[in-house]
């Protein structure tokens, strides 16, 4: 459809009151054709639809030393179609050193979730920019950057974005800088590389590689020196757009907009032709062109499923003929065995969507689909607006490019657990079919061989601790997010505890698959957060690490354990979990229930089939 | 100038300014338009000159007037 087109349609959705319909079209529009031409429209036009639509809000900070005026409403509008609503205060002009070393200052007033610290070369580096340098400069560049990270996380345990340097598109020795072995070029890469290991070294600060940014759309094109002479803006009209796209990256993980799924349509999306057609000989897949279009499409999802991004298959098409395919085409680089679940049928795409997500045990709203049919897009967009469609482009060998591209994809952190994430899915299968084959559920129980390990967060697992309390929403009592940052002042509170559990069974290690936070304070403990992977839930090893937390506040001279169960649209499985374990209810208020346990006489204990090995009490 | 390129920065004016481009005709200028301060001023010829693939000098970026003489600049660009 033409974008007037499309812009008339939406105007008809928003004037009818259709505000998932006139989103999702609104989406398309903004993939096919987003810029500052549009930006304009789509916020405003975004402003009305939010009010009856789930939109994430997140605050968001811009300190600069340079004018991000118009990439504003760009950013906004990038946000807002992958359903964020971004508040945006943005710095004063090159005020960003102030406002970052003074506590008082506008930046924190604002109470920032995220901070984007957009500076270049030539402003914090002129030394750099314009000369080859000397390991004095190096230094004294890398300890302006220490002095802002120390004083932000003084005063704040937002995120920060870190832009890196970038050099510039000529040298001032011109080509003889490139004979010299430390040149103008590498004295920047190691600023770089110097803010990389600062960053590193704190929770929640990240690096934007800027100089990497640029060189993607060339330096020559990214830049507008008329622009930056005139009104200090130094990006060119075309790329403000991709400078919004390169800020939503951090924004969409860090707002928590992220795909734990990616469900793929096969024909002519996974490879070209169709199967049920064209027959193995006839579909394109592998390293010659056309198939290689598609192979590229396959080694990015491969990079997604090592992300712990997990794979799924949505066709429409006889199973026999798919799975040959699947199994058999020598042009493969996915096989079966890297999808965590498959659906090869006849049924539409939204209901197996579903099918997919309730297999995997996440929300629909974590799954993305990848479909080359515009109209199966649009169905499934219209059917369940939570599913994050993304919109392929005609050209299968842009397909690749559009995966990589896509915000919810990224990853701020991966740990041990997201790698091996496909893994523990192909034992789940198993575990399945055991308890098929197992009489009663004690038996099951029995057979699984459990052993879980209870242990006092540490520097090693605060990670992972932080970020089940970001992604945890169906077995969670309190779904209260934590950062790394809360999670560490949390640890050295008096009288807290955060404690987290590995699981291992007889068919996979399962890793750090839950939290526990306790509050201790005289004869009451109470329980802040109760969380467990899905991965785990069903299995009682919920109620071997609540027995713990029993004997603990027993131990530490307590007489009653309580919590909150805090319902929300996900946590459902974790709604009786107190009453189960002969907690009484207490109070009920409109947010939630407050649950007791009399520990005296109390008698949950742990299951006889658990094993439990719990490194105890160093930090109580 | 002809009318489509007129109706089209129009257009586009509208988004930048987030009124309805009904509102807008060739004499709408700074001082009329309430939106249309020193940063939309920069959105829409960042806007404008996205659509079009054109660069506008400095000076006449300052010596922007109306929507009317704005049209007819971008078409002297464009031809």
């Amino acid at each position: 459809m033409r974008p007037s087109g499309l812009r008339h349609e939406i105007e008809e959705l928003l004037a009818g009151g259709h505000w998932h319909k006139a989103a999702a079209r609104l989406r398309v529009l903004w993939e096919s054709e987003g810029g500052v031409p549009l930006a304009g429209y789509v916020v405003s036009a975004f402003r009305k639809i939010a009010p009856h639509i789930d939109l994430k809000p997140h605050r968001c900070a811009i300190l600069r030393s340079f004018t991000v005026e118009p990439i504003v409403p760009v950013l906004k509008a990038c946000a807002l179609t992958s359903g964020i609503d971004l508040e945006v205060h943005a710095g004063e002009f090159n005020a960003y050193a102030q406002e970052l070393l003074d506590a008082g200052s506008p930046l924190y007033a604002f109470q920032p979730d995220t901070v984007i610290l957009a500076v270049q070369t030539r402003d914090i580096a002129p030394e750099l920019w314009r000369n080859a340098a000397s390991a004095e400069v190096i230094n004294r560049v890398t300890s302006q950057f220490t002095g802002w990270i120390q004083a932000f996380r003084r005063s704040s345990a937002a995120n920060l974005i870190v832009h890196s340097l970038e050099t510039p598109a000529a040298f001032s020795q011109g080509v003889y800088d490139s004979q010299l072995e430390e040149n103008q070029a590498s004295a920047i890469h190691q600023v770089n590389r110097n803010l990389r290991k600062l960053a590193r070294a704190e929770r929640g600060i990240y690096v934007l590689d800027y100089d990497a940014l640029v060189a993607r759309y060339g330096r020559e094109q990214w830049g507008d020196e008329r622009k930056w002479l005139t009104v200090r803006l130094p990006i060119a009209a075309p790329h403000l757009a991709h400078m919004a796209s390169g800020w939503m990256r951090f924004l969409a993980p860090l707002a928590g907009r992220i795909a734990k799924a990616v469900a793929v349509d096969l024909d002519n999306t996974l490879w070209g032709g169709i199967i049920g057609e064209d027959g193995m000989a006839g579909i394109r897949i592998g390293s010659e062109y056309p198939g290689a279009a598609f192979l590229a499409l396959q080694h990015a999802l491969l990079d997604l499923s090592r992300r712990g991004i997990l794979l799924a298959v949505c066709s429409k098409n006889n199973p026999q003929d798919a799975m040959e395919a699947l199994r058999d085409h020598p042009g493969m680089l996915l096989r079966p065995e890297h999808f965590a679940a498959l659906r090869i049928n006849w049924n539409d795409k939204t209901r197996n969507l579903r099918e997919i997500a309730e297999e995997l045990n996440i929300g629909l709203d974590a799954v993305a689909f990848l479909d080359d049919n515009p109209v199966e897009r649009q169905q499934v967009r219209e059917q369940a607006p939570e599913v994050m469609v993304v919109e392929l482009p005609p050209d299968p060998m842009q397909y690749a490019q559009a995966v990589r591209d896509y915000t919810a994809f990224e990853r701020l952190t991966l740990s041990e657990e997201d790698r091996e994430r496909g893994k523990y899915y192909a034992a789940e299968r198993q575990r399945a079919e055991l308890e098929q084959s197992v009489s009663t559920r004690e038996d099951f129980y029995r057979s699984l061989d459990q052993e879980a390990e209870i242990m006092p967060v540490n520097a090693l697992t605060l990670g992972r601790v932080a970020q089940l309390t970001q992604k945890t929403n169906q077995f969670n009592v309190t779904t209260k997010r934590y950062t790394e940052q809360q999670i560490g002042e949390l640890m050295r509170c008096p009288g807290w505890r955060v404690l987290s559990i590995k699981v291992r069974d007889r068919y996979a290690d399962n890793g750090l698959v839950g939290v526990a936070i306790v509050h201790h304070r005289g004869e009451i403990s109470e329980i802040d957060t109760f969380l467990l992977s899905c991965r785990v839930i069903g299995r009682t090893v919920e109620t071997a690490l609540l027995a713990w937390l029993a004997e603990e506040a027993r131990a530490l001279g307590g007489k009653r354990l309580q919590g909150w169960f805090i319902p929300t649209k996900k946590n459902a499985p974790a709604r009786d979990f107190y009453r189960e374990h002969g907690f009484a209810l207490r109070s009920e208020t409109p947010t939630g229930q407050l649950w007791e346990l009399e520990l005296e006489g109390a008698a949950l204990r742990c299951p006889e089939w658990v094993r439990l090995l719990a490194a105890v009490a160093e930090n109580a | 100038m002809s009318p489509e390129i007129f109706n089209e920065v129009c257009g586009i004016a509208a988004d930048v300014f987030a009124v309805d481009s009904k509102t807008l005709h060739s004499g709408s200028s700074p001082e009329q338009v309430e939106a249309w301060d020193s940063v939309q001023h920069l959105n829409l010829v960042l806007a404008l000159e996205g659509r079009y693939g054109i660069q506008f000098e400095p000076e006449e970026m300052e010596g922007m007037k109306n929507l009317g003489q704005i049209a007819t600049l971008v078409s002297t660009k464009i031809a």
